[in-house]
């Protein structure tokens, strides 16, 4: 028994492992056939991942990838693709910041309210995907890239001065106003190295929730059991319609959360110069981590690592832009590997199981104890 | 005489020789059409091919039977080129060939029919003939000229312009066979293919292939239903367990001699013995109707795939808009009874089985449980209502293949104990649970960790009759409850049935096994274009006359005259 088990392990750590080193050849080789030194930009990185402040960056990177990643996970895991973790991002980030500038309450509540309001514009974002998908058959597919497209409309027009934004003095940024101080989640002062985000603790503790929930509740297994077969799920009772629609609405409130580290922990405003492309990039941390909190955490620092450390690649004279081509090759290795990594392992246990049972290897049963 | 077989052993003269099983006294001297020698094949899970040998005569009809899962697929993929045997030798026409895939089996002049059928709907029968054998005689006059004579060769009366969506049971499998030929197939493998067809059916097939063998072509039939091999095949090959066990000549064998061959000891019967039926009615169903939802409504909850545009032109279009797929059916079954619902697959039980389960919602109709209006309760409510549910698709609606056996205990049962207990999952218990079903049901897996994909379809079948059974169901819906399951684990679930029966459980059973129909109910009914045609008596009718009003021919009561002789024995 312990023999599939320690199987399963290095079968679910292949399909990684494989995506990982087959991306980065094929990085060497695309920087070799650039006329670039393969090895030294990498090196450059890892050099600069040294830094204190690299390495805060890093970290706060990392949280906010993570809460965007498990939005998307959750709506994986029921074979929904939420795409538009990105617009509900954004807009729950500046809708949140917009009514944690206007209301004064004291800390926590303030905090609260801020969060509570960021949770649910995501949801509600999402949620118009998951009605148009249940009543109209509309692919969520499609619902959230064009929600994504609104979003960044939408978001540009309630900026603007005459509507809600403020335009600090001196400055071409468009911001949405100052949060008080009540409203500002403490982080951990590293000296040098600036501040990590405290509400980084709680995109983890949430990744611990995440895990509960898939895995031990009723809810949980109805999810998991519409990804792996929407037929057999409807016919055990599950209520599809209502699953969709619950399932948005968790992923829109997740990803509405991504943006809340930077927003109580740094700029306590909401402004143009907000992070892009994260729930983009969250959908690859998703897929590398397969869906799993664990993996998903060690994907989101994979990304982080990508994104910050790169930075000072222009001044050494190397393009920044070939962590781009990394994160678009991890993409590809990750489907084909894990599809690959799939297949091998329905294979070898059929087998397994196969040779145990004519080695004599079932469990005793009623029959056999009679007979 | 058509040129494909021109290079072939002259045919039979057509003057039948004394035995009167038209024996062609030329085939003695020519090698046989197939000989398999010492195969064996190992394969996960299912029974493997042993040491298998084979010799099939040309221009005859050659049956070869087993029970289910003893492994005459596996040995008909193994000679059409789809698996390759770890170990023998398969020789045709006398020379010793390998095949790694299909398309050398075709070459070789081998053919085969599957049991589920593999023609395209909106295609018309010319179409799917000349689907990837363009090159054989193009796709226009030419084609059509060749299927006209072929079909008019064997007396197949297949029409190539008809859509084969319009087509019976019947008609698709002569298209099939038609396939075949028209590659140049001169030995057809046959899997199965009474399965599907009713008895009048089964008789114009054994015509054809009586027509077939009269013009040279050999015939390999597998089957398991034995009064079928008697009437058509000239040599009998019996597997059991995955090896020969023996041959047997049609002339002088019995069902019952073949069918202990086939088990191999005393067959297990279907047949329920003493009554238990009350008159407290458990599950009441009054003026169900569903109508056909209109073409356009497309199934909005799977991804939406955009509706294909080259689909739109050629969909040939039911012209009844609004079909009845349910026409007021209405029907009781009492505490401790079995209703066993008799019909060709696609005449409204599927829709009947998701009508009760809550899967789809009909236009009209009351159905109550125990006295309790039901019609309009989710499916969740119904079964911890104590509905169970054995569906006729067990890997589309019975299984997560890809999750555990633990897991798949859960299906279905997530919300009632042992699997949970306020809304949090308790795997310990269910995990504990498993393992008794696995032991009281006789689930043979190396363990609970194992995915359910891996088990065989009997294992798989176990596993599900056991979770429903461990929620005292009061009503048991029973769909095919046995197909696709060997001789053992057939027993096994009538067992569990007839127990669950005698507790006072109401079932609801379909079949396309009228053996089992009849052998296991207490009140048959037959539906027919989504009514229910026809009542029965299981004591008294035969399958012929089953069979006959499943065709539309009877309606009413149906009176049995006498016990059929020669039933298959199962």
């Amino acid at each position: 028994m312990m023999k599939i088990d320690k199987d399963k392990l290095i079968i679910g750590a292949a399909g990684p492992v494989l995506a990982l080193v087959s991306s980065f050849v094929l990085t060497v080789l695309v920087l070799l056939a650039t006329g670039l030194d393969p090895i030294e930009p990498i090196r450059l990185m890892i050099d600069n991942a040294g830094y204190s402040d690299v390495q805060v960056l890093i970290v706060n990177y990392t949280g906010i990838l993570y809460l965007a990643a498990l939005g998307v996970a959750i709506g994986f895991r029921m074979n929904l693709f939420n795409i538009g973790v990105e617009g509900q991002y954004r807009l729950a980030a500046m809708v949140s910041a917009l009514v944690g500038a206007a209301v004064d309450l004291p800390g926590p509540l303030h905090i609260l309210v801020i969060v509570l309001v960021a949770i649910a514009t995501g949801a509600l974002w999402a949620g118009i995907a998951g009605i148009l998908k249940t009543t109209r058959g509309v692919s969520e597919v499609v619902s959230t890239i064009m929600l994504n497209a609104i979003t960044t409309s939408l978001v540009a027009w309630l900026i603007l001065p005459k509507n809600f934004g403020v335009q600090p003095a001196g400055s071409n940024d468009l911001t949405t106003g100052q949060i008080p101080e009540s409203g500002w989640f403490p982080g951990i002062d590293m000296g040098e190295g600036g501040q990590i985000y405290g509400f980084t603790f709680v995109a983890l503790a949430l990744g611990v929730v995440y895990w509960f929930v898939i895995n031990r509740t009723r809810f949980g297994f109805d999810l998991r059991a519409t990804g792996e077969s929407e037929s057999a799920a409807q016919a055990s009772g599950v209520d599809a319609k209502k699953m969709i629609i619950t399932a948005m609405l968790i992923s829109g409130g997740l990803a509405g959360l991504a943006g809340m580290p930077i927003l109580l922990g740094e700029s306590h405003t909401y402004s143009l110069a907000f992070p892009v492309g994260v729930g983009f990039t969250a959908i690859t941390v998703a897929l590398l981590g397969r869906n799993h909190p664990v993996g998903i955490l060690f994907a989101a620092l994979l990304f982080a690592f990508l994104e910050k450390a790169s930075s000072s690649l222009d001044i050494a004279g190397y393009p920044k832009e070939i962590t781009q081509i990394m994160q678009g090759i991890i993409v590809i290795a990750v489907v084909v590997s894990y599809e690959l990594v799939r297949r091998y392992g329905t294979r070898r246990q059929q087998q397994k199981v196969g040779e145990e049972l004519a080695a004599g290897g079932a469990i005793k049963t009623d029959k056999e104890v009679s007979a | 005489m058509s040129p494909w077989h021109d290079n072939f052993t002259p045919p039979c003269p057509p003057a039948p020789t004394p035995s009167g099983q038209g024996e062609c006294v030329i085939n003695a001297s020519s090698p046989p059409a197939v000989e398999l020698h010492g195969i064996t094949k190992r394969f996960p899970g299912v029974v493997a091919n042993k040491d298998i040998a084979i010799t099939v005569r040309k221009g005859t009809v050659h049956a070869l039977i087993g029970e289910n899962g003893a492994g005459k697929s596996t040995l008909m993929k193994i000679l059409y080129g789809m698996q390759k045997p770890d170990e023998g030798t398969i020789a045709v026409d006398g020379e010793q060939v390998t095949f790694s895939s299909p398309g050398d089996a075709i070459a070789r002049g081998i053919g085969m029919v599957h049991q589920h059928f593999m023609l395209a709907d909106n295609l018309t029968v010319l179409e799917n003939v000349v689907l990837g054998g363009e090159k054989l005689y193009g796709i226009g006059a030419k084609a059509r000229k060749k299927i006209k004579e072929i079909s008019d060769a064997y007396g197949l009366g297949v029409r190539p312009d008809a859509l084969v969506e319009d087509l019976g049971v019947a008609d698709r499998q002569r298209v099939e066979i038609l396939k075949v030929l028209y590659r140049g197939a001169k030995i057809l493998i046959l899997d199965e293919p009474t399965a599907v067809l009713v008895p009048q059916e089964v008789d114009a097939l054994f015509d054809n292939l009586r027509e077939l063998k009269s013009e040279g072509l050999t015939v390999i039939f597998i089957s398991h239903k034995l009064g079928e091999v008697l009437k058509v095949a000239d040599d009998i090959t019996v597997i059991r367990r995955g090896t020969t066990v023996g041959t047997a000549d049609p002339k002088t064998a019995t069902t019952k001699q073949l069918a202990e061959l086939m088990v191999g000891s005393e067959l297990p019967s279907p047949e329920t013995r003493e009554s238990t039926v009350t008159d407290v009615p458990m599950i009441q169903v009054q003026g169900l109707t569903l109508t056909e939802a209109g073409a356009a409504a497309a199934a909005p909850l799977t991804t939406a795939a955009p509706a294909d545009p080259a689909a739109a032109v050629t969909v040939h279009e039911e012209p009844i808009a609004g079909r009845r797929l349910l026409d007021d059916i209405s029907l009781t079954i009492h505490k401790g009874e079995i209703l066993g619902i008799a019909g060709v697959e696609g005449n409204g039980q599927t829709e009947l089985i998701e009508a009760l389960m809550g899967m789809n919602s009909p236009d009209a109709g009351v159905i109550s449980l125990d006295g309790e209006d039901i019609s309009t309760v989710s499916v969740r409510k119904r079964r911890e209502g104590g509905i169970g549910y054995i569906p006729e698709d067990r890997h589309r609606h019975g299984l997560l293949l890809e999750a555990p056996l633990w897991e798949n205990r859960i299906l279905g049962h997530v919300t009632e104990a042992p699997n949970s207990k306020r809304g949090i999952l308790d795997p310990k218990a269910a995990r504990k649970d498993t393992e008794r079903i696995v032991r009281e049901y006789d689930v043979r897996t190396p363990g609970i960790d194992v995915t359910a994909a891996s088990l065989s379809g009997g294992n798989q079948q176990k596993l599900i009759v056991g979770r429903e059974m461990s929620h005292n169901p009061k009503f048991l819906i029973a769909a095919h409850p046995t197909r696709g399951v060997d001789v053992g684990a057939q027993a096994q679930i009538w067992d569990a049935i007839r127990d669950a029966r005698r507790a006072g459980l109401a079932v609801l059973l379909i079949s396309a096994d009228l053996d089992e129909l009849i052998g296991l109910s207490d009140t048959l009914r037959v539906m027919y274009r989504g009514k229910l045609v026809a009542e029965a008596d299981p004591a008294t009718i035969t399958p012929e006359q089953l069979g006959s009003a499943m065709t539309g021919a009877a309606t009413g009561q149906l009176e049995g005259t006498e016990q059929s002789e020669d039933g298959d024995a199962r």
